[in-house]
């Protein structure tokens, strides 16, 4: 069974939601990276969430712009973020990690490579922001073979029929974009999400993470009590673009968000 | 095996999903998803209406003043010694270059979806333009994003845009030119999916985009085939347009491309010189990858980070081209081709001095190749050189390379 299933099966036995953390690999700088994904499963992480930098990242908003600006100024690349799992993995067996990323990169290093290298870096899932189920053929059995989950994108816009085939092309979980806009925006409306999530679940028995516009302890709990997962990512890259000067102050006030969030899904 | 161009080939492609062969395709994230099946339909069901394309060719006569002159250039060929050259007059549109084709197009679209809104994204300004000007006409609001290097190279087009009413956004993430705008009017696109209408001012972008934005610009080469027979009782030997995008290439060579025996020229931007790595000429110096929502070939670096491009011409520092050119070059169809920054200024010179046309810095591009291309060809073979726009939002540029401030 996959890393991200039975950590969602385990979650559901204890009556929990996931709480999974955003943050840029190499950002404010390479080093950076590996402490900080420890310190978010210190904090309360479940499936921790890299993002793979790229030059053109249409799909997100100011905040993980600048994230990944910082990033590639350190000419980090697809390969370093995979040693940044493997570096991870030495000390954390059991914590999920899913990238999130654009399909440019993944295609340059090729994607037989790509799912080859990912796994044995420990990767467990893949979500790639511009890849539609449509075009997804060549890429998802290669990703599958490799035994990576693929996670997908529904949005408040998804028809029930996308609906459908996106869950069919999905494992671990489904991520819903709460919202009509970009990663960043503020303008979570919880009972829409319900709404929409009471329409993916008639079709699909995966968990459902939500995410985009979360961005503090009170916005995480309200999502928290509609879904199976709370995705944060944006609020967290400001502080660590706040303190990017000081690295144990950007931990301990990345960590101390995360905390305050698991506290209040859990409560 | 070779691909054979018929017209019923030609009706496939690109295939439902938007598909030029290995090249195009929609890769967006899930939020745009249903808006651009919605446009892709309702596309789809007003082209084929004769009410809405006699609109759209209403527009063109009264509006844009089409069609445009396919003009002999008699002195131009005698000083050149080859090929007859005809000029495609472009840059006779109401705003100056053939972008405004595809806007009339575009608005008419957003009227009839009821979007009370427009966003763009442009380079030169001449799209921008081009749909703050349809804007204006059909009263709707519009904003137009631009990189904060173009806003500076061309503080011309910025402040028509304004006149015409539109609010500019200057970008200043990542290369700080097109690409960037492109980025930030999808974000705001995504945002504001319910009231907004995107006018692409190129023939990239996600489906149905490619195949919208081509239809719209074909009245270019249906124009010069028809005129071209007129006048000297055959089809051309040769055509020549620049490429950023692509769309006034597309535009020109797609009437013709059934036509075996015409031979199709893309220019690039070859900017400082291939070999220097600073131009955008991702068909000569590229290779195939994911941007922008469609599958092309693209500039970027070995890691799949998209490189900044350069060239004096802003309208063709773009990374990626327009898929459909993609598949041309694949399949041998089309040839592309670079010119230099200063090939072009030179042929700029050449065309205001010989011909008493100024092109845009662009179009000068295709004019250079032009050139080149009809001094191998025989004195009774035709050739169409794309006029895609005039020189006026380039006089700064050209004034301060020759040292001058206006
Ligand atoms: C006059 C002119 N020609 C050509 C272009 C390049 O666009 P495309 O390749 O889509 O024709 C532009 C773009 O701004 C332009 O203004």
């Amino acid at each position: 069974m996959s890393r991200i299933k039975s950590c969602f099966e385990r979650l559901q036995q204890q009556g929990r939601k996931a709480l999974i953390p955003y943050i840029t690999a190499g950002d404010p700088n390479p080093q950076a990276t590996v402490p900080l994904m420890h310190r978010l499963v210190e904090a309360g992480a479940d499936i921790v969430e890299l993002g793979v930098p790229f030059s053109d990242p249409m799909a997100d908003g100011p905040v993980i712009q600048l994230a990944c600006e910082r990033a590639l100024a350190h000419q980090v690349s697809l390969a370093n973020v995979l040693e940044m799992v493997a570096e991870f993995r030495k000390t954390d067996s059991t914590t999920p990690v899913v990238l999130m990323g654009y399909l440019n990169p993944i295609e340059a290093m090729g994607a037989e490579q790509f799912a080859e290298r990912a796994r044995a870096a420990g990767v467990d899932g893949v979500l790639t922001v511009d890849l539609p189920p449509e075009e997804a053929d060549s890429l998802v059995p290669v990703l599958r073979r490799a035994e990576l989950d693929t996670i997908f994108l529904l949005a408040p816009t998804t028809t029930e029929e996308r609906i459908r085939s996106i869950c069919e092309h999905s494992t671990g979980f489904v991520y819903y974009v709460s919202l009509k806009g970009v990663t960043g925006s503020n303008q979570l409306n919880t009972d829409e999400v319900a709404a929409k999530l009471g329409e993916i679940r008639k079709q699909s028995s995966l968990p459902i993470g939500v995410g985009f516009g979360i961005r503090d302890a009170q916005t995480a709990a309200a999502v928290a009590s509609v879904s199976d997962a709370v995705i944060v990512g944006s609020a967290l890259v400001k502080l660590v673009e706040q303190h990017q000067d000081d690295l144990p102050k950007m931990q301990d006030t990345v960590a101390g968000l995360l905390a305050s969030m698991r506290a209040a899904i859990d409560a | 095996m070779a691909t054979r161009f018929d017209a019923e080939f030609l009706e496939n492609v690109p295939d439902s999903r938007g598909h030029f062969g290995p090249y195009g395709g929609r890769f967006v994230s899930e939020t745009l998803m249903a808006s651009l099946l919605e446009l892709e339909q309702q596309y789809n069901s007003l082209w084929a209406k004769p009410e809405f394309q006699a609109e759209f060719d209403r527009d063109l006569a009264d509006y844009v003043g089409r069609p445009s002159p396919l003009y002999f250039a008699e002195r131009l060929t005698r000083e050149t010694g080859g090929a007859q050259i005809f000029l495609k007059r472009e840059d006779l549109n109401h705003t100056g270059a053939h972008k405004v084709n595809n806007t009339i197009g575009q608005a008419l679209l957003a009227k009839h979806l009821k979007k009370p809104r427009i966003i763009a994204e442009t380079g030169a300004g001449q799209h921008g333009v081009a749909t703050a000007t349809v804007a204006a006409r059909l009263g709707l609001e519009c904003c137009v994003f631009m990189g904060e290097e173009d806003v500076k190279r061309k503080a011309l087009n910025v402040y028509r845009m304004k006149l015409l009413g539109a609010k500019v956004i200057a970008v200043s993430s990542g290369t700080k030119t097109l690409k960037d705008a492109m980025n930030e009017a999808m974000r705001d696109w995504v945002t504001n999916v319910d009231n907004t209408f995107y006018i692409i001012g190129t023939v990239a972008g996600p489906h149905p985009y490619p195949k919208m934005v081509r239809d719209f610009q074909a009245i270019i080469g249906r124009e010069a085939r028809r005129q071209c027979l007129e006048k000297t009782g055959r089809l051309p030997d040769a055509l020549v347009a620049c490429v950023g995008g692509g769309s006034n290439a597309i535009g020109l060579f797609y009437p013709f491309l059934a036509d075996e025996s015409v031979q199709m020229y893309g220019v690039e931007a070859g900017g400082l010189g291939l070999e220097t790595g600073k131009h955008a000429a991702p068909l000569n110096a590229g290779k195939p990858g994911v941007l922008h929502g469609n599958r092309t070939y693209l500039m970027e670096d070995e890691n799949g980070q998209i490189t900044a491009t350069h060239s004096v011409s802003a309208g063709l520092d773009y990374p990626g081209v327009g898929p459909e050119h993609a598949w041309l070059k694949d399949t041998g169809r089309a040839s592309y081709v670079a010119i230099t920054d200063e090939e072009a200024l030179d042929a700029f010179r050449r065309l205001t001095r010989i011909e008493g046309i100024m092109p845009a810095l662009e179009s000068s591009h295709a004019i250079a190749h032009g050139l080149k291309l009809a001094k191998q060809m025989d004195k009774d073979q035709i050739l169409i050189i794309n006029v895609s726009g005039r020189g006026d939002k380039d006089i700064h540029t050209i004034a301060a390379i020759d040292g001058i401030s206006l």
